[in-house]
């Protein structure tokens, strides 16, 4: 594997680009402030980010940022949807952000159980 | 502390994003001949003074009343000190801040260096505004992975396209 195999993948998102450019359907932010790394961020950034990419979803985008101040539920997971409430998942892990793709990413339906806040 | 170094790098990295870096360097060198682990992060973020920095290395201590940020210094600077390495910081405001942890690669407390291969691709990936230049070196083997070059050849596409990441993934594995 190759880095300019980068310039054919270039080629065929190029279309998606656009759509990605007037503004990502979803964004995923993961709370990775040093108590939240602690509780097991990075497993659930990970998964947000192969699920990306695994399922295509060419329209959703994850990011990171600090604390915020809930330590004892983290790690935290906001969802911004536009046009809908932000949904503020906690206590999640891997097995739990593949459920939060599944249902709420792709098939819009927040997972109740596992959201702190609907903001 | 933290369970793993990688750990430590994505909160150090965090500090560097925080401190509104454009481009960070992260090298890991394992050195079995002489029995070290180095470890350098090197951002162009606002930087610190030296006061600023003495506070940092307080656990206390936080630059945003209210807000809890960063105990992530310490945090690396104990892992390092109690494992018998070392640790250096030295920052300048405009100009960005150095860290350099060094850990002895036999001593029993000292935690896994963790998946190396998917802490890149988070910092990447989460960060896709941020340039990141990573070197991971051992007595065999030398991988370097240079966002900018990435962005180059994307010409516009984002790194965190999932056919990117996908690409990345894939890439990561083969060479590391």
């Amino acid at each position: 594997m190759n880095l300019e195999e980068l310039k054919k993948i270039r080629e065929k998102a190029q279309k998606d680009v656009e759509l990605r450019q007037k503004q990502a359907r979803i964004r995923i932010v993961v709370g990775m402030g040093t108590s939240g790394i602690a509780a097991g961020a990075r497993e659930v950034l990970k998964t947000f980010v192969e699920e990306i990419g695994r399922r295509n979803l060419a329209d959703v985008v994850v990011t990171q940022t600090g604390e915020k101040g809930l330590a004892s539920q983290e790690p935290l997971v906001e969802v911004y949807e536009e046009g809908k409430p932000v949904v503020v998942y906690g206590d999640i892990n891997a097995e739990k952000a593949k459920r939060v793709v599944v249902e709420h990413v792709v098939n819009g339906n927040p997972v109740t159980e596992y959201a702190l806040e609907v903001m | 502390m933290m369970d793993e170094i990688a750990s430590h790098i994505i909160d150090i990295v965090a500090n560097s994003v925080t401190a509104k870096a454009t481009c960070i360097t992260v090298e890991i060198t394992k050195d079995t001949g002489r029995d070290l682990l180095n470890l350098y992060i090197k951002d162009d973020g606002v930087g610190m003074d030296e006061e600023t920095v003495k506070k940092v290395l307080d656990p206390f201590y936080s630059t945003k009343i209210g807000k809890r940020v960063g105990l992530g210094v310490p945090l690396l600077k104990g892992t390092a000190e109690t494992t018998g390495g070392s640790f250096r910081i030295s920052s300048v405001i405009g100009k960005g801040t150095e860290i350099f942890a060094c850990f002895d690669l036999n001593h029993p407390d000292l935690p896994p260096l963790g998946n190396i291969r998917d802490t890149i691709l988070v910092l990447v990936v989460g960060n896709p505004d941020t340039d990141f230049r990573f070197q991971v070196k051992s007595d065999s083997n030398e991988f370097v992975l240079d966002t900018k070059e990435i962005k180059h050849l994307l010409d516009g596409v984002p790194i965190n396209h999932p056919e990117v990441i996908t690409f990345l993934t894939k890439y990561l594995d083969e060479s590391m």
